[in-house]
């Protein structure tokens, strides 16, 4: 891809592989994650799911000895390129953790200090409203502005993420099972809150629930361990997810979406 | 939302305000490493100046010119020659009371010797330099010394010698050794240990496997984290009020019929060490037990054991090397205590080897504050060297304890 | 194999007993393992109940009042003086001049340790401070008295005293440091990676992160450091006994002579103490105030750490 072309394509991997000091965690991953569209990655645990979705805003760099081959393409950047800045790529490519991680601050500040220090120079109030009312959490927390994040429930936490990663508007959002912790009402509300979200956001998601992925994703990517015994997670299938839930090619996707396996 | 976008920095400003962030960034990081190079020049600068003051050019005179003795160079005399010229000239009183300590005919070569400069020849030193001085000046204090003292000789002095561990107390600095003051350390910490070991042991194993979650026993645990908090010098006048004053009869002995003794006796400071160590002993003991796995106990309780013999033949066991190496830790705590045993009434001055619990005493930490405090430069340079005794002792200790504790951390 | 056989028939003719036997070694040593874990509060008891009485003793004395005790500030009990002043204000001037040495380094190296440090650097470094923290204070009063003394003479001149509680401050500062730095590591290192993560997937630095994020984040374990650190400043004697200065001095100038309450004890206990005498019952009643204000202190500092604990478990 010519970097002058506007990509169609928010992110696209080309051969990615992982690795941790020799161990090869993921390999050879090719994807092209679609703008403005909800991409699912899913597969049995220990296949990598995670690793993946962390190489895509460079998360993976604080664990020592880990590096990666391949490429990771952004606006047609390799972000694994020798100029990149991690910082920047992080700003860009928001993340959403599997366990709800406010920051022991006010809720305002939750919000305020991710901006704060990405040098945000417009009307704060403004801008926290505004991420809170884009992550349905406004409503609920307009008079408690100032208490502890860590007295919100546990969705709440958990959209106040969302909120406080809108807030520094970033062009994709990583959620990496960001409904595994909470309960079937407060992920009902998040899952709603991502069909709001993909109007103006790209975003990719790490599930083990399947039902959640044939529910929110346009796109789904199934992983599995390689089949040579290395242990080594890779994509298999990767399409819309209308195809892999009905019509999958691959006899393994059919087996886990079908519950025969994993 | 997208009202908002234009507020974050972009393209050149971006660049500038990234840049400042990571010069904050690394700034942090030097000034946050540079705390820990400070720690390490004190630590470099606390070893240097003991060193600095154990060794280096010593200036003295005789007193008596060594040839009123002897017409051979002092170097070369051997050891009956010593012994000769001492039990000539050594006033017959003063012979027969050193025989008498210990027959002169048994003593070595370099303890004669040190006695004939002590006794007959005696040095009366003038100046003293530091091992740097002695390196970076060693000329111009060469020339100093013969112009302020014509008469004296200099030389390059190793305070810390063999002879230096074995002599015992001595009012002068150039003939006083540590050999009591070891060996009072070692009886204190020894009684310190045969109180502290088994008794908290016994607590830490009542703490981790009897005690239920009652009021009683959180008082217990808090109070002895507690106790471990408590300023030494408290368990100083602990042991003032209890051991030395309270338990004279039996902390002087005269229940047992010593004689001619007060409460200030190496049983006294060893019990106080020994209460002064046992929170510390107690919270290692309870972290051993408590890192032996639960399944160990199962299976005993399994095959039918009571709870005594679970902990006797598997905790205990598998616990021992924890709850050692915590009682080589507290070893190495009650070494270095001073302040208590300041308190408790450890004498400075003592010449005679302690014969048992009774006896009054000196420690190595209580010779450090006597010399440390001294005015004359040559008290400091042989509080260096018994600084460096008690830290090659320590780090003995201690690597022993972190061997112990790397044999342990294997296992599991 | 018929053995066998005969054993198990054999018990089939054993009448069945499942009540509670009297296991009489069990309960002995049951008994005796609670005493010792009781003597921990016997200790306690002993302490409070000796510094109480001689300190008693010595407010019951009819010279001494507490209008003297505290509303006057010369102190030498053997000729009718009872201002306890001059040997606080040393004690506070010593020990501020440590945590001024102790918190900001010690925090610093927690933070470089526990957030920058790579596993090999953390393992090269933590023996150092692991090293400073073992060595005996009196070695640390030497080092005060003949390398920091004449080091501070050198940079501040002739009104540096001899003795002198700057000198005195800054080592016990050093001695603390290890302290604080391992007990802010171990509540830095508590804090959730979650958080940290959160911060990095926010575009934070390194730096923003430790210090906007994950200090706050662990600040009351950090303030429990510092009260531990502040508890042993107060309890601090040798260090203080050798190179502060052997009088007591009100003043708070950091380069004069002052004596401690700890370094007051110890010059007294150390010389010839008659039993009974106003003297001897002073020293408990100083000796007391160290108690009581250590106590205190221990017991917030592990009221925090326990709060500590349970919210992030």
């Amino acid at each position: 891809m010519e970097t002058n072309e506007i990509p169609q394509y928010s992110i696209e991997t080309k051969d990615l592989s992982i690795f941790y000091g020799t161990f090869k965690a993921v390999s050879d991953v090719n994807l092209l994650i679609e703008k403005q569209k909800i991409t699912a990655i899913i597969g049995p645990s220990g296949c990598g799911k995670s690793t993946l979705l962390r190489a895509f805003n460079r998360m993976n760099d604080f664990v020592p000895s880990s590096y990666v081959t391949g490429k990771v393409l952004m606006g047609g950047q390799n972000m694994y390129g020798a100029n990149i800045d991690p910082v920047e790529v992080r700003r860009k490519i928001g993340m959403v953790f599997q366990k709800p991680n406010p920051f022991p601050k006010s809720i305002y500040e939750n919000i305020a200090w991710g901006a704060r220090i990405n040098g945000f120079k417009g009307n704060m109030d403004e801008l926290v409203e505004q991420s809170l009312r884009g992550a349905a959490l406004w409503e609920e927390v307009k008079d408690v502005l100032q208490k502890s994040a860590y007295e919100l429930s546990g969705g709440q936490q958990q959209r106040l993420c969302i909120a406080r990663t809108i807030a520094i508007q970033p062009d994709i959002i990583l959620m990496d099972e960001p409904a595994s912790a909470l309960d079937p009402i407060s992920t009902l509300r998040i899952e709603e809150l991502m069909q709001e979200l993909k109007k103006n956001y790209t975003i990719i998601i790490v599930t083990h629930n399947m039902q959640q992925a044939a529910r929110v994703s346009d796109y789904t990517a199934m992983m599995m361990l390689e089949k040579d015994g290395s242990r080594s997670g890779t994509v298999i299938e990767f399409s819309e997810t209308k195809k892999i839930f009905t019509n999958p090619k691959d006899k393994r996707t059919e087996d886990y979406v079908t519950g025969r396996f994993g | 939302m997208n009202s908002n976008h234009n507020h974050y920095p972009e393209g050149e400003s971006l660049r500038r305000a990234l840049a400042t962030r990571y010069r904050n960034a690394s700034i942090g990081r030097v000034l946050f490493f540079s705390a820990l190079v400070i720690a390490i020049l004190s630590l470099v600068a606390l070893l240097y100046n003991v060193i600095d003051g154990a060794f280096g050019y010593v200036a003295f005179e005789y007193k008596n010119d060594p040839t009123e003795f002897t017409s051979k160079p002092l170097d070369d005399l051997t050891k009956e020659e010593l012994l000769a010229i001492l039990k000539a000239n050594l006033s017959s009183g003063a012979y027969t009371k050193l025989d008498n300590e210990k027959p002169m005919e048994k003593r070595s070569r370099s303890v004669l010797y040190t006695l004939l400069l002590e006794r007959l020849i005696q040095i009366d030193t003038k100046q003293t330099w530091s091992l740097t001085d002695s390196i970076f000046r060693s000329g111009e204090i060469k020339a100093e010394v013969a112009q302020k003292y014509p008469e004296a000789k200099l030389e390059f002095r190793s305070w810390l010698t063999p002879v230096f561990l074995t002599t015992p107390m001595s009012s002068k600095a150039e003939f006083a050794g540590v050999r009591t003051a070891i060996f009072g350390s070692l009886w204190m910490v020894g009684i310190a240990i045969l109180f502290a070991l088994p008794i908290g042991t016994g607590a830490a194993i009542y703490l981790q496997e009897y005690a239920n979650k009652n009021f009683l026993n959180r008082v217990i645990q808090t109070n002895i984290n507690n106790l471990a908090g408590v300023p030494s010098i408290v368990y100083g006048m602990l042991g003032l009020a209890i051991f030395v004053r309270t338990l004279e009869p039996l902390t002087s002995g005269s229940i047992f019929g010593v004689t001619d003794a007060n409460g200030r006796t190496i049983l006294s400071a060893g019990l106080t060490m020994g209460i002064l160590v046992l929170p510390l002993i107690i919270i290692n003991a309870q972290e051993a037990i408590k890192a032996v796995p639960d399944s160990l106990r199962q299976a005993a309780f399994g095959v039918g054991a009571t709870r005594w013999q679970a902990v006797w033949h598997h905790v205990l066991p598998n616990a021992l090397p924890g709850i050692l190496t915590g009682s080589i830790l507290a070893v190495s705590r009650a070494i270095g205590e001073t302040a208590p045993l300041i308190v408790v009434g450890a004498s400075t001055f003592i010449s005679l080897d302690p014969d048992g619990p009774f006896s009054k005493f000196t420690a190595l930490p209580i010779q450090i504050y006597q010399w440390t405090t001294r005015a004359q430069p040559e008290f400091h340079s042989i509080a260096a060297s018994a600084i460096i005794v008690l830290l090659v002792l320590l780090l003995t200790l201690n690597a022993t304890a972190v061997l112990l504790r790397n044999r342990v951390q294997r296992r599991y | 194999m018929k053995q066998e056989n005969t054993i198990m028939e054999n018990q089939n003719f054993r009448p069945l007993d499942l009540k509670k036997k009297m296991r009489l070694g069990e309960s002995v040593i049951q008994t005796l393992l609670f005493l010792a874990g009781f003597l921990s509060i016997f200790i306690t008891v002993a302490i409070v109940y000796v510094l109480g009485k001689e300190a008693w003793l010595f407010f019951g004395n009819p010279d001494v009042t507490f209008a003297k005790f505290l509303g006057t500030t010369e102190w030498s009990p053997g000729i009718g003086k009872f201002g306890i002043w001059p040997l606080v204000t040393s004690t506070l001037t010593t020990s501020f001049i440590a945590m001024l040495v102790s918190l900001p380094f010690g925090l610093a190296a927690a933070l470089y340790l526990s957030e920058y440090a790579s596993p090999k650097a953390r393992s090269a470094l933590k023996p150092i401070l692991e090293i400073l923290a073992g060595i005996p204070t009196v070695v640390y009063g030497y080092f005060a008295l003949l390398f920091m003394t004449p080091l501070l003479q050198f940079i501040f001149g002739e009104g540096v005293q001899v003795y002198n509680m700057l000198s005195a401050g800054i080592v016990m500062g050093i001695m603390i440091l290890p302290l604080i730095s391992s007990m802010s590591e171990d509540a830095l290192s508590s804090v959730p990676r979650a958080l940290r993560e959160g911060s990095y997937a926010m575009g934070a630095t390194k730096i923003e992160t430790s210090l906007q994020v994950v200090l706050p984040a662990a600040l009351s374990g950090i303030g429990a450091a510092l009260i531990i650190g502040i508890s042993r400043a107060v309890g601090e004697t040798m260090i203080v006994a050798v190179a502060a200065g052997a009088g007591p001095n009100f003043t708070f100038n950091p380069f004069l002579a002052a004596e401690t309450m700890t370094g007051h004890i110890a010059r007294i206990s150390g010389g010839d103490l008659s039993y009974n005498s106003i003297d001897y019952t002073s020293l408990f009643a100083i000796a007391l105030m160290l108690f009581l204000v250590t106590l205190v202190l221990n017991l917030i500092s592990q009221g925090i750490i326990n709060r500590f604990r349970q919210r992030y478990e």
